[in-house]
C-alpha cells in the first residue's frame, strides 16, 4: 500500500483568479481544502508611512491607490478624518456631489466585482456586459476630475471643483466615423448631471440583465449556493462588514447607522441575505447596486435645484482661485505657504469610519499639531475578510477557493497597503 | 449623539474605575487608557458584559510615539540650525509633549447592538514591547497583531501564529518604527551576471521637500 499524504500546493500570486498578487499555500487532501495560508504584502508600498512624510494634501491621491477599483470611497475616509480634526463641514452642495460620487464608486466597484466574480467561476459574458456601464462611469470621473481612475477629487473643506456644464464628446477617429461619433455623442449633449441622470435610467435595465445572465443560472447556483458559508455569530467574530456581514443577514450599514454627509436625507433600502454564502452576497450585491442608483437619482434632483459653493472659503486650508491671485497680495502668501508647507492640523486623534463598497473602510489619524499626519492607518475591510480565508475555504473544493476569492471582493491595493 | 457619548464615556470609567488611566470624549469618540496587564480582562468584560457588547474589533495598530511633537523647523523663536532646506530632522521639540512610553496598541472596538465606538490604547513600556494578544476574545485580532508586530516589532503573547505578514521574507527590521528611514536599508535588482535577483544597501536618498512644522494655529470656528 503507498504512503498516502497531503500536498501542498501554491496558488498564485500570478494567477488569473488570484485578483492581484495573493499567493495562497493551499494544504490539499485529494482535491479538498484542509488550510488555506495566505502570503501577502506582494504589492505593500507603506502607504502610511508615505502619508506621514508628506503634508496631508499630498496623500489623497495615494489613498485612490489603496482600493484602486473604489478611488473615491477610500479619499472619503480620509478627507473626513482630516475634516473632523480641522472641525470644518463641507457646504452641503459638496456633500451632496461627494455622496453621488460615493455611489457611483460603488457601482463601479460592484461592477468590477460582478464582472471578474463571474469571470472566474466561468461566466464569461457578464464581464464584457460590466465593462460596458463601468466605462460611462468612468467618463463621470474624467469629466468631474479629469483622470478615470485617480481623481484625487475630495478634498479637506469640499470637492476640488463644480460638476462641468459639459461631458466630453468623442472625436472622428480610424475606429469611429462620423456616424457612429454622433451615437455614442447622443447622451452626452448636455452636462455632467444630464448624463448621470440618463445613465441612472438606463441602469436598472442593464441590472436586469446580468441578472438574466446569472441569478437563476443553473451553473451559477452550483458554484455559488452553499459555497463559503459564514454565520452571523462568525462574521462578527471575523471582524467582516459591509456585504460580506449583510450576507449573512445582519443589517449593519454606516449610511444608515452612523450617517455621514447627507446620507440620512437620503432614501434606501439595506439588502441583506439569510444564509450567508457565496449567491447570498451575490444577490446583496446586486441589489446594492439599484439601491445607489436611486441615491444617484435623488442626489442628482437635489443638485439640479440647489446651486452653491462647493468647497469652503478658507484660503488657510484652500488654494485661492488663480484670478485671485493675480491681483491679490493675501491670496498670493496664502497660495504659497499651502503649497510649500501646507497646513497644520491642531493635535488629536481620529476614527473615520466610511461605508466602503467592500466594507468599513477607517482612517486612524494622529496629528500632532503639524502639518503632517503623525500617524495613520488604513483600516481596510479586504484585509480582515482576506484573513478568514482559511476558514471559509476550509472543507470545500479546489475549485470553491475561487469563488470564495472572488465573493470576497478583495483587491490588493487596500489588503497590502 | 454628543450627550449619549459622554454618558457612556461617564459608564465607562464607572465600570472599570481603578483600571483605566483616562477616558476621554474627543471629536465625539471616546478613548480609554489603560495598562497592558489589565488589557484582556477588560476586553473579556467589554465584549460579555450586555451594557457594552463590542462583539467587533475593527483594528489594532501599532503607533510609535518617539517623534511626537518633533519638528524639523523652529517656527515661533530664532534659531542658527534648520532654516536652510529643513533638512535637519526632528531637531525641535516641542516642551509641552512629554512622552512616557514609545510604544503603543490602539484598538478599536465597534458594538454593533448599541452603536458605538471605542478606542482603547495600552501604552507599553516593556522592552522588548510586549502585550497580550486579544484573538481569543475576537478572532479579527489575527492579522491586526501579525501586521502591529511586523511594522513595529510589538509582542504579542500569546498569538499563535505570529510571523511577519507585509514585509519581504526574510526582511530585517520594523519599518514603521520612526528610526527606520523611509526609504528603507536594502533594495533589490536583478543582477544579470549572477542571473538572479540581489539584495544591495538602497543607493537612493530620501530629499525632504517639506519640512515638518508645528503651528499653533488658533481656528475661528
Amino acid at each position: 500500500m503507498p504512503e498516502i499524504r497531503n500536498m501542498t500546493m501554491n496558488f498564485g500570486p500570478q494567477h488569473p483568479a488570484a485578483h492581484g498578487v495573493l499567493r495562497l499555500v493551499l494544504e490539499m487532501d485529494g482535491e479538498v481544502i484542509e488550510r488555506a495560508d495566505p502570503h501577502i504584502g506582494l504589492l505593500h508600498r507603506a502607504t502610511e508611512k508615505l502619508a506621514e512624510s508628506k503634508p496631508y494634501n499630498q496623500s489623497i491621491g495615494y489613498m485612490d491607490r489603496l482600493d484602486y477599483v473604489s478611488m473615491m470611497c477610500n479619499e472619503h475616509a480620509y478627507v473626513r478624518a482630516i475634516e473632523i480634526l480641522l472641525g470644518v463641514t463641507p457646504p452641503i452642495r459638496a456633500q451632496y456631489i461627494r455622496v453621488m460620487f460615493s455611489e457611483i464608486t460603488r457601482i463601479l466597484n460592484h461592477l468590477m466585482w460582478l464582472g471578474t466574480h463571474g469571470l472566474d467561476i466561468g461566466a464569461m459574458t457578464v464581464f464584457l456586459y460590466c465593462f460596458r456601464e463601468r466605462e460611462d462611469l468612468l467618463d463621470c470621473y474624467e469629466a468631474v476630475s479629469g483622470t478615470r481612475m485617480h481623481a484625487t477629487y475630495f478634498r479637506p473643506g469640499g470637492v476640488y471643483r463644480d460638476l462641468p456644464d459639459s461631458m466630453p464628446r468623442y472625436l472622428p477617429s480610424r475606429w469611429h466615423n462620423e456616424e457612429e461619433v454622433k451615437r455614442l455623442n447622443e447622451n452626452r449633449q448636455g452636462s455632467l448631471l444630464d448624463f448621470i441622470e440618463n445613465f441612472t435610467e438606463r441602469f436598472p435595465v442593464c441590472v436586469d440583465e446580468y441578472e438574466t445572465l446569472l441569478t437563476d443560472n443553473r451553473i451559477w447556483k452550483q458554484r455559488t449556493v452553499n459555497i463559503g458559508v459564514v454565520s452571523p455569530e462568525r462574521a462578527l467574530q471575523l471582524g467582516f462588514t459591509g456585504p460580506m456581514l449583510r450576507g449573512s443577514g445582519i443589517a449593519w450599514d454606516l449610511r444608515k447607522k452612523q450617517p455621514y454627509e447627507v446620507y440620512d436625507k437620503l432614501d434606501f433600502d439595506i439588502p441583506i441575505g439569510t444564509n450567508g454564502d457565496c449567491y447570498d452576497r451575490y444577490l446583496v450585491r446586486v441589489e446594492e447596486m439599484r439601491q445607489s442608483n436611486r441615491i444617484i437619482k435623488q442626489c442628482v434632483d437635489w443638485l439640479r435645484k440647489n446651486p452653491g459653493p462647493v468647497i469652503i472659503d478658507d484660503h488657510k486650508l484652500v488654494p485661492p482661485r488663480r484670478e485671485e491671485m493675480k491681483d491679490d497680495m493675501e491670496s498670493l502668501i496664502h497660495h504659497f505657504k499651502l503649497f510649500t508647507e501646507g497646513y497644520c492640523v491642531p493635535e488629536g486623534e481620529v476614527y473615520s469610519a466610511v461605508e466602503h463598497p467592500k466594507g468599513e473602510f477607517g482612517i486612524y489619524l494622529i496629528s500632532d499639531g503639524a502639518n503632517k499626519p503623525y500617524r495613520v492607518k488604513i483600516r481596510a475591510a479586504g484585509f480582515v475578510h482576506l484573513s478568514a480565508i482559511d476558514e471559509m475555504v476550509k472543507g470545500h473544493m479546489l475549485a470553491d477557493v475561487v469563488a470564495v476569492i472572488g465573493t470576497q471582493d478583495i483587491v490588493f491595493g487596500e489588503i497590502d497597503r | 449623539m454628543t450627550d449619549s457619548v459622554q454618558t457612556f464615556a461617564t459608564r465607562l470609567s464607572q465600570r472599570f474605575g481603578g483600571v483605566l488611566t483616562d477616558c476621554h470624549v474627543a471629536y465625539g469618540q471616546v478613548t480609554a487608557e489603560l495598562p497592558p496587564e489589565r488589557l484582556l480582562e477588560v476586553c473579556q468584560a467589554l465584549r460579555d458584559e450586555e451594557e457594552f457588547s463590542f462583539e467587533q474589533l475593527s483594528d489594532v495598530c501599532g503607533v510609535d510615539y518617539i517623534d511626537y511633537g518633533r519638528a524639523d523647523w523652529e517656527t515661533e523663536g530664532t534659531t542658527n540650525t534648520g532654516f536652510s532646506r529643513g533638512v535637519s530632522e526632528g531637531v525641535f521639540h516641542s516642551d509641552a509633549v512629554v512622552v512616557k512610553s514609545r510604544f503603543a496598541a490602539v484598538y478599536h472596538l465597534l458594538s454593533l447592538k448599541h452603536n458605538k465606538r471605542l478606542r482603547l490604547r495600552c501604552r507599553i513600556e516593556t522592552d522588548p514591547p510586549q502585550i497580550d494578544s486579544v484573538i481569543n476574545i475576537w478572532a479579527s485580532a489575527n492579522w491586526f497583531e501579525r501586521e502591529a508586530f511586523d511594522l513595529f516589532g510589538i509582542l504579542f503573547t500569546g498569538h499563535p501564529d505570529l510571523r511577519r505578514i507585509l514585509t519581504d521574507y526574510g526582511f530585517i527590521g520594523h519599518p514603521f518604527r520612526k528610526d527606520f528611514p523611509l526609504e528603507g536599508n536594502v533594495e533589490v535588482r536583478y543582477d544579470p551576471a549572477k542571473q538572479r535577483v540581489v539584495y544591495q544597501p538602497v543607493t537612493i536618498k530620501n530629499r525632504v521637500l517639506v519640512p515638518k512644522v508645528i503651528r499653533d494655529v488658533k481656528r475661528e470656528a
